[in-house]
């Protein structure tokens, strides 16, 4: 096995195969910190690459895509607050907070060095592991990934934020959303309301996009100033490496943590930075900032994200099952490439296996020190006043989301959400609640439904049922103890929030959540006409959401002011009364133009016809600025797409004129 | 005598017009310096798209004109997005090809309201065809495909990714075998199911050929599986024969015959033959569109002939596309009318036991 290690280092350590990882390292860092675009997008760009190129230099260069994408997408999540990609969601409730302080170097820093040592962690442990990891794997069963959903949900206890049934009202809301389309069980569909779109439910970048991206972009917006004043990465590269050496022992748990996740097929690695972010909330005791710039909000989930991908190799290259759609494309270029995943990667292609290793290991240590180097070139980004740079981020969100059908749905879809995190955000309902509840929906009731299946209820006596089901009730209990709210606040939950006093200013949030209400319980009557086992899913969560809500409209009707229930940002938050705040719903606003540009002549033309209008109206841009900036996103969008080889969205326009290619 | 001499001369003459039209004409098609849409209606990554990324560059290298040939992925709709837009846009220039799997094929033999598309409108290029094997856990008392009787009266679990995807092929063929299976859905692929398998979840599984000998072979060397039977392929005359790639295990007509003494016959082998088809032996097709002249598809097809001979796709068709040799011209031509075929009452027949036993609902 040692001969095997050293050897597969030295196949690996040639000019050539060193120079393959490099190219995927770039085109990794550059995906990385596009906001929503991730593995998926990068591998399909080098697949066309993979025909006849020798293997190890190939895998060197897949591998090099797929370590980096977690390190750099922390940099739109820490410099703007918008995630890079699904895997930095939580970053951004500490990093972002620290970036306005002035502190966006500590920040970065502290960030790629626990992405480096979660990337490295997940390779050393790959490497003793990947041997004795199938009986370890197999014994993960259906009964066993019913719980681990289970432990993804109880870190809504920690992200629910100061009112704990708006929190699971949320969280409910999310695993609704997640339930729609082709139920596990009997292929029935559900909430689709004739739409063909929702037959296969609203994609992962979709709802992350919308409920992260959009209401930061929108927030920005209104406040037409740059992102950072004044010195926008301040000093701190050193403070960041001593944080991180200071908090070892938490990046390693946080890295264990995201391995063990990715490693385990079916969970997926989609909710391992808010599970990493709510163990570092249970477990600090020391001075908990959280939410206000605590860095270890920042070294758990950058830890635990490329520790993931490590994890993530294992299920994909033993039983070539992927665990994520990334990997699922990895495990489309390993065939390509004449390689079979199944045992004999641990066997007479071992060498194949550790060369993958290796290069995970080597792309961690490339991708932390070219985000290292870029820090400073890419944080001036943030001196730019944000309204020259909104087009660039609409346009590259937008481009990202279409990724998911390619179809002029996924932005709608993309706006409806956004329009529902918009609201979200203002109100103080808990995104992250939201978001485990949607990525653990299809999960939780798949695997409840085949746990039953196969073991009938005995399933729960089984020892790693009971194991997972003691660590569970101990992050409820530990997660209630250190509630964070929406914005990563540590909150007791006492009534003295900041508030107006009149019953008038607390209409619009009675309103949101009657709404809601009224959601769920369209879910609720959609949920009546399917069979048992297609409706028993969403009726129940339906029911669980409505009683929230039942505790909750009473709270905020008639609770005191300052109730912990009480909040919406339109009264209490920071730029109430400032000068020069624009309308909550400016941003929103450009966004449908462009996507109702969109759906009249197709995104291409759209995007020509959006830019100057957004750069002349909304930015004040002169002329050249105008046609440079224009000419600048149009040129890179269509490189972008041309290696992709996609065709845009296409609009009214296009079903009456046949256009050449990227306008067809 | 005179008569039939002019007749044979007559006959060489028509032949010699029609070779006279045949070969300009196949000249004719040139994609030099074109750029070819390959349309996959399935995301990146998955058997579809790596089988299209596999074919693509030697598409380009085999196509008169040596064109650009980009895999363009249009996912949704469990395949019908991209096949529907297929249906609607493409012209017949042969730049625009599509790329089709036995998910595509379900749909429109069910009847699935989302099918906007007419197999018979099309053209075939080429088509791949796939096959699988059976086996079942030891504990179910059984050591070989000779025991398959020791099955009737067990009670199997299959783990399977739903009763309208591919798995409706093992759901109809265990039904017609008079098997007592449970059928678990909401598994993500075959993959999944094997690791049920490996689990002790289920007791009965398929693979795929090439997943089958790298994942399964070592489970019955190591006594943890019992081969059961192949699915088979299909021969010239449209017969199912035992699969080349496993040799010694029957095929499903072989075994059936082991279960009831007789040959399958009747509206219910009729109707697991016609999704069993689409499924296998022509779950993968490449198509033209509507009115495509002659000369491209024939073009099409010398281009997926003559790939076959390149080192490049003889180093790694065995990883993608398992064990079998894609196919043109007459056979694909008979794959494609039996994979795309199925009688109304035959079609009615499954939708209704569909629903009433698997709660399956096609929408209105």
């Amino acid at each position: 096995m040692v001969d095997t290690l050293l050897s597969a280092l030295a196949a690996l350590l040639t000019f050539q195969h060193l120079l393959y990882m490099l190219l995927g390292v770039s085109v990794g860092l550059v995906i990385g910190v596009i906001p929503g675009l991730g593995g998926i997008a990068g591998l399909s760009l080098l697949m066309p690459f993979l025909y006849g190129m020798d293997e190890i230099a190939a895998l060197a260069m897949l591998i090099g895509l797929v370590a980096v994408i977690p390190t750099s997408d922390t940099f739109s999540s820490v410099l703007m607050g918008i995630p890079g990609s699904s895997a930095s969601q939580a970053t951004v409730l500490d990093g972002f907070p620290l970036a306005r302080q002035g502190q966006a170097a500590r920040a970065l820093s502290a960030a790629f060095i626990s992405s480096m040592a979660g990337g490295i962690f997940g390779a050393v442990v790959l490497t003793g592991f990947v041997v004795i990891a199938r009986p370890i794997i197999l014994s993960f069963a259906s009964a066993e990934l019913f719980m681990l959903a289970l432990f993804g949900l109880s870190m809504v206890a920690v992200l629910a934020g100061r009112s704990l049934a708006k929190g699971l009202a949320a969280c409910c809301i999310g695993l609704i959303i997640g339930s729609i389309g082709g139920a596990p069980a009997t292929g029935e569909f559900r909430m689709i309301f004739g739409s063909e779109y929702l037959y296969d439910g609203i994609p992962l970048v979709i709802v992350g996009l919308g409920f992260f991206a959009i209401p930061e972009i929108a927030d920005l917006l209104r406040k037409n100033s740059a992102i950072a004043s004044g010195n926008a990465l301040g000093s701190g590269w050193f403070d960041g490496l001593r944080d991180w050496w200071h908090n070892i022992w938490l990046s390693a748990r946080c890295a264990g943590l995201g391995c063990i996740i990715g490693a385990i097929p079916g969970l997926g690695g989609s909710v391992v930075d808010w599970i990493a972010y709510g163990h570092a909330v249970q477990t600090v005791k020391k001075d908990p900032q959280f939410g206000k710039g605590d860095i270890r909000g920042v070294i758990a989930p950058e830890s635990a994200n490329n520790a993931m991908q490590g994890g993530a190799l294992l299920p994909t290259m033993l039983f070539g099952i992927p665990g994520s759609g990334a990997m699922a494309v990895f495990l489309g270029g390993m065939v390509l490439l004449g390689i079979q995943p199944g045992p004999s990667m641990v066997g007479a292609d071992l060498n194949i296996t550790y060369s993958v290793i290796w290069s995970l290991a080597l792309a961690n240590v490339m991708g932390a020190g070219i985000c290292l180097a870029l820090a400073i070139p890419i944080s001036k980004l943030t001196q730019i006043p944000f309204q020259r740079l909104a087009p660039f981020m609409i346009v590259l969100i937008c481009f990202a989301a279409f990724q998911a059908t390619r179809s002029l749905a996924d932005l709608v879809a993309l706006l409806s959400l956004g329009v529902l995190g918009v609201l979200m955000k203002r109100f103080g309902w808990p995104r992250p609640a939201l978001l485990i509840g949607y990525v653990l929906a299809p999960q939780a009731e798949t695997y409840f439904y085949q746990a039953l299946q196969f073991n009938g209820w005995s399933f729960l006596g089984r020892p790693g049922v009971i194991v997972i089901g003691l660590m569970t009730v101990a992050s409820v209990v530990f997660g209630l103890r250190n509630r964070v709210d929406e914005h990563g606040h540590v909150v007791p939950n006492e009534d003295d929030a900041p508030d107006v006093p009149t019953f008038k200013a607390h209409l619009p949030q009675i309103g949101f959540a009657v709404a809601m209400a009224g959601l769920m319980a369209l879910a609720l009557i959609d949920s009546l006409e399917h069979d048992f086992l297609g409706k028993i899913f969403p009726l129940s969560v339906s029911i669980i959401g409505l009683v929230m809500l039942a505790v909750l409209i009473p709270q905020l009707a008639r609770g005191k002011p300052g109730h912990h229930a009480h909040f919406d940002a339109e009264l209490t938050g920071d730029h109430v009364g400032q000068a020069g705040i624009g309308n909550l719903w400016g941003g929103l606003a450009w966004i449908a133009g462009l996507v109702g540009l969109t759906a009249l002549v197709g995104f291409y033309a759209a995007l020509l016809i959006f830019f100057p209008i957004f750069l002349i109206q909304r930015a004040k841009a002169g002329p050249i600025a105008v046609a440079v900036m224009t000419a600048g996103a149009a040129g890179f969008i269509l490189v972008l797409a041309w290696a992709l080889s996609l065709n845009f969205p296409s609009g009214v326009l296009q079903d009456v004129l046949d256009l050449p290619w990227p306008f067809r | 005598m005179k008569t039939i001499t002019r007749r044979v001369a007559l006959g060489v003459a028509a032949g010699a017009v029609a070779l006279g039209l045949a070969w300009p004409a196949a000249a004719e098609a040139d994609f030099a310096g074109k750029t070819i849409e390959w349309i996959i209606p399935f995301s990146a990554g998955g058997g579809s798209d790596t089988w299209a990324r596999f074919n693509a560059p030697l598409l380009s290298k085999y196509l008169p004109g040596n064109p650009v040939v980009v895999v363009v992925n249009e996912p949704g709709g469990g395949s019908t997005k991209g096949t529907n837009l297929f249906a609607a846009r493409a012209k017949p220039d042969g730049l625009t090809i599509l790329g089709t799997s036995g998910s595509t094929q379900f749909p429109y033999l069910l009847g699935d309201p989302r099918v906007r598309y007419e197999y018979k409108d099309w053209k075939i290029a080429m088509a791949g065809p796939t096959g699988g094997a059976v086996y079942a856990s030891p504990s179910l008392g059984l050591t070989g495909p000779q025991d398959i009787a020791k099955l009737k009266d067990k009670e199997l679990v299959y783990a399977s990714q739903g009763a309208t995807s591919l798995d409706l092929v093992p759901l109809l063929g265990f039904r017609l075998m008079g098997f007592n299976v449970q059928h678990v859905f909401g598994f993500k692929g075959r993959g999944d199911g094997r690791l049920a398998f490996e689990r002790g979840e289920v007791n009965i599984d398929y693979q795929t050929s090439s997943a089958y000998l790298k994942n399964v072979q070592p489970l019955v060397d190591a006594g943890q599986a019992v081969p059961l039977f192949s699915w088979g392929v299909l021969n010239e005359a449209g017969e199912v024969v035992r699969d080349p790639t496993f040799p010694d295990l029957p095929s499903f007509a072989e075994a059936y015959e082991t279960l009831t003494g007789k040959a399958p016959s009747g509206p219910e082998y009729d109707a697991y033959f016609a999704f069993f088809t689409a499924g296998f032996p022509a779950q993968k097709m490449v198509f033209l569109p509507n009115g495509t002249p002659d000369d491209i598809v024939a073009a099409y097809q010398k281009a997926f002939e003559d790939m076959k001979a390149d080192p490049d796709y003889q180093a790694n068709a065995e990883a993608v596309l398992g064990t079998y040799e894609q196919v043109t011209g007459p056979l694909a031509q008979a794959l494609f009318e039996k994979g795309t075929t199925i009688a109304p009452e035959l079609r009615k027949q499954v939708v209704e036991m569909l629903g009433a036993e698997y709660g399956v609902k096609l929408g209105e």
